[in-house]
């Protein structure tokens, strides 16, 4: 089926997001969770550490609560397989700040590396495509990387879905607080909310 | 709890859906999200033309779950609305309102419990409130309409005032009522 890529998560997740301005970021559970925390922890960064098959939603709601920022949600193969639909519900809901980053290692990489659909055909751009997403791409390479962290800056016409190819590994973890309300609270600050 | 009065008797003249509106849309409401429900209809009909708020379909009521949490990060109040097949669902999502004691609505129109057609109904019917409880929730319920508006406006206020996460159970009793 696919060839497997070589390319390092970290090294792209880094790339991906030297630049990233005011960007507000949700990670999904595991691996990406611990790649935008190695990129330095910040109070406009939402570590999940569960809800599988929530991040690009939580990024639907906090686009549409903060139209004047741009939201990614970066995530892995597995966690966006166990949210298909909501690539459904992000395409009727056109929000034209969200992006997602799918970091697709082919396989679920938490529980012992068994291999996911994405390394069996199942496309996650083509899906997002017939979704009515207004760009879709798969990128392998650092450089394309660095493009596609040019273009996520840039204003979309409607939601992104782009998947980075990377090696199926675990590099070292990089561990975020597991305290959701004190990560919920510091988000929330930033943006200029009081916590409650 | 809520539960009716003893003494209390349907009160067929209250528009419950629009009262419903007024109440959420005073609460500063912005965003709703749904899977359908007959007994929801007028209340998703009214959210749905109202340019203030943002209303999204799913396709499984968890979305929903997470796209009031992103809400909450953005500033934003939500509600969900949703019928009691659609809380089992739901069931794994909410960590994410109960770990993060993010502030959470959601309307929960009863099937399976009164004069219910479809046995297919009656399983998750049973299950609704237990499991809501089981995850953290705090459940209540209403059975007249008098009762609903009020019991929506305390749920309300819990919710986006205290960081509580909330179902609100709309009896089949009171949704029968209504002509679909």
């Amino acid at each position: 089926m696919t060839v497997e890529s070589q390319l390092d998560r970290r090294a792209a997740v880094a790339a991906l997001l030297k630049d990233r301005g005011d960007l507000l970021v949700v990670s999904g559970l595991g691996s990406p969770t611990y790649d935008l925390h190695a990129t330095g922890d910040r109070d406009d960064n939402f570590y999940l550490w569960g809800a599988m098959g929530g991040a690009a939603l939580i990024g639907l709601g906090l686009a549409q609560a903060q139209r004047g920022k741009r939201v990614l949600a970066l995530t892995g193969d597995g966690e966006q397989l166990m949210g298909l639909g909501g690539i459904a519900t992000i395409g009727v809901a056109q929000p034209r700040n969200l992006d997602i980053v799918v970091i697709d290692n082919q396989h679920f990489g938490e529980t012992g590396m068994q291999a996911s659909h994405t390394g069996r055909g199942v496309d996650l751009t083509a899906f997002a495509t017939a979704c009515g997403f207004a760009a879709t791409a798969t990128v392998r390479t650092l450089e394309e990387v660095q493009r596609l962290a040019g273009q996520i800056a840039e204003p979309a016409a409607g939601p992104r879905l782009f998947v980075i190819k990377v090696r199926a590994e675990n590099p070292p973890r990089s561990l975020p607080s597991r305290d959701a309300v004190f990560i919920k609270n510091r988000f929330r600050a930033h943006l200029g909310f009081a916590a409650a | 709890m809520h539960s009716p009065k003893p003494n209390s008797k349907p009160n067929p003249d209250i528009d419950w859906p629009s009262e419903l509106y007024r109440i959420l849309k005073a609460a500063d409401v912005k965003q709703m999200s749904y899977v359908p429900d007959a007994g929801h209809s007028q209340l998703i009909r009214l959210f749905s033309a109202d340019a203030d708020v943002n209303t999204n379909v799913l396709t499984t009521e968890e979305e929903g779950i997470a796209i009031a949490a992103g809400a909450w990060l953005g500033g934003q109040r939500s509600v969900l609305l949703m019928q009691s097949s659609g809380v089992g669902n739901c069931i794994n999502m909410l960590s994410l309102s109960a770990i993060g004691r993010f502030p959470l609505l959601m309307l929960v129109t009863m099937r399976g419990e009164w004069a219910e057609f479809n046995p297919w109904q009656v399983p998750m019917s049973r299950a609704t409130q237990p499991s809501l409880e089981a995850i953290g929730l705090k459940v209540m319920r209403a059975e007249t309409a008098d009762d609903l508006v009020e019991t929506v406006e305390s749920a309300a206020a819990l919710a986006y005032e205290s960081d509580q996460q909330i179902a609100v159970l709309i009896g089949q009793r009171l949704i029968g009522m209504k002509k679909w």
